[in-house]
């Protein structure tokens, strides 16, 4: 009922107004079209000037607002070198934008329709035409220049020292995996995969299997100032490794291995402390779509530093000897974490 | 019958049989499914495939709506969405699964079915035999069709809303393997197989109106008409066409491998999945072929999009600023180089999916050269109104905003265009923002021009420009408000199509915010009403064009009767003598000069 009443009311709204609209329509046949038609060109240049104005200030209030819930100072050397080349694009592009926004406004309102205007016959110009061409190349080439330079430094092969774990997305969350003592991610094989003993499909038959370690609270520990290489993969949909504290994404792809590698800057408790949020975390988010649950695949990035790691890693169980009782292989990793040679996965 | 109009349509045939040229004209007496249901008329079939996509528009518009609710309101119950979604919204609680199902047909509605669709089926269908002086299509019978394959199209999207696992809910870029595997979700079941067909529906529709269109342009215009005279409006309609016929054709193999994916055990796209506790046979296909393969179209369909709109923007510009649009063949030049980019930069979506970062950094390349001709079009737009004689009505109002939008989503697309600053903003609420500016709100701008604009002309009846100015103000600052903040959003790497952010730290600072933006959405979504109601009512009851050519403009479709019946002119098809902006003093008094004037002595044609 209370749905039909507001129905009813809406479609009153509309009849009103397009009443209104319609006698408005007939008041200037009676007042004399043409005085109509130079009162209302007038009025709607004012309006678009108006438009403009608060529009500007519109752009100012938001920034203003929202400037502080951007994100913090970039967590990694890779995000660093991404925030000054996203400032130059903001730089050029901003500028293009004030100019071209002015010149629209401005021109639409000092050349408005007026009894003595009449209109300047300019087809063309072929300098003009030049400028407007060639600059945007040149501010066009630069932007490419400083894109590619860091495109390929992100994308560059990993440093020899850096460590390497692999994060598999699955429907809904993320497996982690570090290579244990011996620094070797073992085979997997997703026909061997069980969700209750062998999640990622390890190969129990390799012994670098056996001490890998596999966090499935979607927890990723890592070093400060430590180079990590990320092994990408995806147990069944298509995923996305999203890490906007260090201005990093890859896709996870079933079937296809993919990497990234970044160095972090800052451990988890020094960015609280520059965040003044006692609540911070750096947060993976899955930034491709991967069915109903995508929204809530969010896993972590735990950045400490070599001592803590250390002591972290030397609390934590083999996948091997979780799944197969105590008894079996040990699992300490006795080895420093920190002779972790990059090796990528076999 | 219209076939007797069908034949006098062909440029010519009424000059060998002058003497049943009045047949052309018999046709009032037609039977009414024939005149308007199963038409031949490019004017109706345009009819067709406006009313058409507004409907979807209000469809799609109103999901994103409900979609909206749920962004901006993640702790609230909706009574009312649980009476039309029942188990969907149980407990007035919009689920996860129709959250996607939502987005997915939002995009894929406005995308396919709004503005490719309603938009080329009505303008190109509508402009180019008017404008180039033919009677109608090349072939009115393949026209026809065209509507009718999209009709079916719809009729089939519109089933798998209703069917019991829902509709597709994978995006509407469908990527397997979430689109291939029933296991993954509920939406890649029997909504997903309904997706496909009417999306290959669609693509039949998109061919054979685009078949048509690029043959009326190249044989059919009328004496006098050489491509340097066409109106803009008509270029870009023909690129448009260009893009749809050589690119909708990869989407379709692209869709058939899925076909064969999801139902013949085939693996294109498949390889070493493990879902819902059991692994698949698959091994060796590649998920990110879809993707190049979806691209290689996706892209071009932004163009699709984009280049109706500009088309309309110039033409609306020069006629309202009583001047020539500046640099003719310069626009034309930048219609043809943003036509052939299209095509080489798909791969800009696909930065983060692994590709070989070399090939990526042509990509990068590529993308950005086409802000190069995207400027020049920006230029000439600002010098066409600089010095200009400005007439604000409507549809020049929207042409306005058109450009300014362009321009703000335009800009926003060199950050996403270079790789290394799309690692961070790829699919986030940055991009939502950056396409929803420069291809939905300014693309809608453009048709929205073009209506007003053309309204006189497909009805016989103006529109009324009170209702089309709030209709104009509403809309402008809403998109701006809606969208602008959205760009801060992205860049705190807010990922887009999550259904709650309530849960990350990093994300759930933007609740406010979000609440806004949904509320800004619901008063423009409702303003659009504004528009419909004068959309429909002026066609019966708006102020009746009383002249040939109420706007003053050059271009042939104004030398038509006011209510042209099937074959467009009566008698003979007007020759043209000048380009398409001769808007200049005429030595009567008038500024303007009509294409079908001859040049006087001595006079130089154009450009």
């Amino acid at each position: 009922m209370s749905g039909f009443i507001t129905i009813a009311l809406l479609l009153l709204v509309f009849i009103i107004i397009y009443q209104v609209a319609k006698a408005s329509e007939y008041a200037s046949v009676i007042r004399g079209e043409e005085k109509v038609k130079a009162q209302t060109n007038r009025t709607m240049a004012w309006l678009l000037v108006i438009f403009f104005v608060l529009g500007l200030y519109g752009i100012y209030k938001c920034h203003i607002a929202l400037v502080d819930k951007l994100l913090p100072v970039a967590a990694s050397e890779q995000g660093a070198a991404y925030d000054s080349m996203f400032n130059v694009t903001l730089i050029v592009t901003g500028i293009v934008f004030f100019l071209t926004q002015t010149l629209l406004f401005w021109f639409a309102f000092r050349y408005q329709s007026t009894e003595k205007r009449t209109s300047f016959y300019f087809p063309h110009n072929n300098k003009l035409e030049l400028l407007w061409t060639t600059v945007p190349a040149i501010a066009m080439a630069i932007l490419v220049a400083i894109g590619l330079k860091n495109w390929m430094n992100f994308t560059s092969p990993a440093p020899q020292n850096a460590m390497v774990v692999e994060i598999v997305g699955k429907q809904f969350n993320w497996l982690v995996r570090y290579p244990g003592a011996d620094g070797v991610l073992g085979k997997r094989d997703f026909r061997k995969i069980d969700d209750a003993n062998n999640v990622l499909g390890l190969d129990w038959k390799e012994k670098e299997n056996k001490d890998d370690i596999i966090a499935q609270n979607g927890e990723l520990h890592l070093v400060v100032n430590k180079p990590v290489k990320l092994l990408i993969g995806s147990r069944d949909v298509i995923h996305d490794v999203g890490l906007p504290h260090f201005r990093m994404k890859m896709d996870a792809v079933p079937g296809i291995l993919t990497t990234m590698w970044f160095t972090p800057r800052y451990t988890t408790a020094e960015m609280k402390k520059i965040t003044g949020n006692d609540n911070f975390v750096y947060e993976i988010s899955c930034d491709q779509m991967c069915g109903k649950g995508h929204y809530s695949m969010r896993g972590t990035v735990i950045v400490q530093t070599q001592a803590e790691y250390d002591a972290w890693m030397m609390t934590q169980k083999s996948y091997y000897s979780t799944v197969n009782g105590a008894d079996a292989a040990p699992a300490a990793p006795a080895a420093k974490t920190d002779s972790v040679k990059a090796i990528s996965m076999k | 019958m219209s076939n007797e109009a069908t034949i006098h349509g062909h440029d010519g045939a009424h000059d060998t049989h002058s003497a049943e040229g009045h047949h052309g004209h018999e046709h009032h007496e037609q039977h009414f499914i024939w005149k308007y249901i199963f038409s031949q008329d490019h004017k109706v079939i345009s009819k067709q495939f406006l009313v058409t996509g507004i409907i979807w528009a209000v469809i799609g518009a109103f999901f994103s709506l409900v979609f909206r609710l749920q962004l901006g309101f993640p702790d609230s119950t909706f009574p009312w969405m649980e009476k039309i979604l029942g188990e969907w919204a149980k407990g007035g609680k919009l689920t996860p699964e129709f959250y996607y199902a939502l987005i997915t047909m939002h995009g894929t509605i406005l995308v396919f079915f709004v503005l490719t669709a309603g938009l080329s089926g009505t303008f190109a269908n509508f402009l180019i035999p008017l404008q180039v002086g033919a009677r109608d299509m090349a072939s009115p019978f393949m026209n026809m069709l065209s509507y009718w394959f999209f009709f079916a199209s719809s009729i089939l999207m519109f089933i798998s809303l209703f069917v019991q696992t829902g509709p597709a809910s994978g995006g509407w870029t469908s990527y397997p393997p979430l689109s291939a595997l029933k296991e993954a979700s509920l939406g890649s079941g029997i909504g997903m197989d309904l997706w496909i067909m009417s999306m290959a529906l669609f693509v039949v529709s998109s061919l054979l109106g685009g078949l048509n269109y690029i043959s009326t342009v190249l044989n059919m215009r009328t004496k006098g008409m050489t491509m340097t005279r066409l109106p803009l409006t008509v270029w870009a309609l023909f690129f448009t066409a260009v893009l749809g016929v050589l690119s909708f054709p990869v989407l379709f193999s692209g869709f058939i491998l899925l076909i064969f994916d999801r139902n013949f055990g085939t693996s294109f796209y498949l390889s070493e999945i493990f879902v819902n506790g059991k692994a698949l046979p698959h091994i060796g296909g590649s998920a990110i072929l879809y993707q190049h393969l979806f691209w290689f179209l996706g892209h071009p369909e932004v163009y699709i999009i984009m280049l109706p709109g500009m088309g309309m923007a110039s033409e609306v510009i020069s006629v309202n600023s009583r001047k020539p649009i500046f640099g003719y063949l310069a626009m034309v030049v930048s219609l043809i180089s943003i036509s052939l980019l299209a095509f080489l930069v798909w791969a800009h979506h696909m930065f983060v999916t692994g590709m070989s970062p070399f090939l990526g950094s042509i990509f990068v390349l590529l993308t950005l050269l086409i802000a190069v001709p995207s400027a020049v079009k920006v230029f000439n737009w600002l010098t066409t109104i600089w010095k200009g004689n400005l007439r604000f009505n409507p549809p020049m109002m929207f042409a306005i905003g058109f450009v300014s939008l362009f321009i703000s989503g335009g800009l926003t697309g060199i950050f996403l265009g270079n790789s290394a600053l799309d690692i961070h903003l790829h699919d986030t609420y940055f991009v939502i923002a950056h396409f929803h500016i420069v291809m939905g709100v300014s693309a809608f701008f453009g048709m929205f021009a073009g209506i007003y604009h053309w309204f006189p002309k497909m009805f016989g009846r103006f529109m009324n420009n009170t209702l089309g100015y709030i209709h104009f103000f509403i809309t402008i600052a809403g998109a701006y408000l809606i969208f602008w903040p959205m760009h801060y959003e992205g860049l705190a790497g807010m990922p887009r199509r999550y259904y709650d952010y309530s849960a990350w730290e990093s994300f759930k600072q933007f609740t406010e915010l979000n609440a806004f933006i949904s509320i800004v959405a619901a008063v423009v979504f409702f303003a659009q009403f504004i528009f419909i109601i004068n959309f429909f009512v002026s066609i019966w009851r708006g102020r009746k064009v009383t002249s040939m050519n109420p706007w003053g403009a050059t271009t042939l479709e104004w030398t038509t009767p006011i209510r042209p019946g099937h074959g467009n002119w009566e008698g003979e098809i007007p020759e043209v003598h000048r380009w398409a902006y001769d808007y200049k003093d005429d030595g009567h008094g008038g500024d303007f000069i009509p294409q079908t004037v001859p040049l006087k002595p001595g006079e130089q044609d154009g450009h």
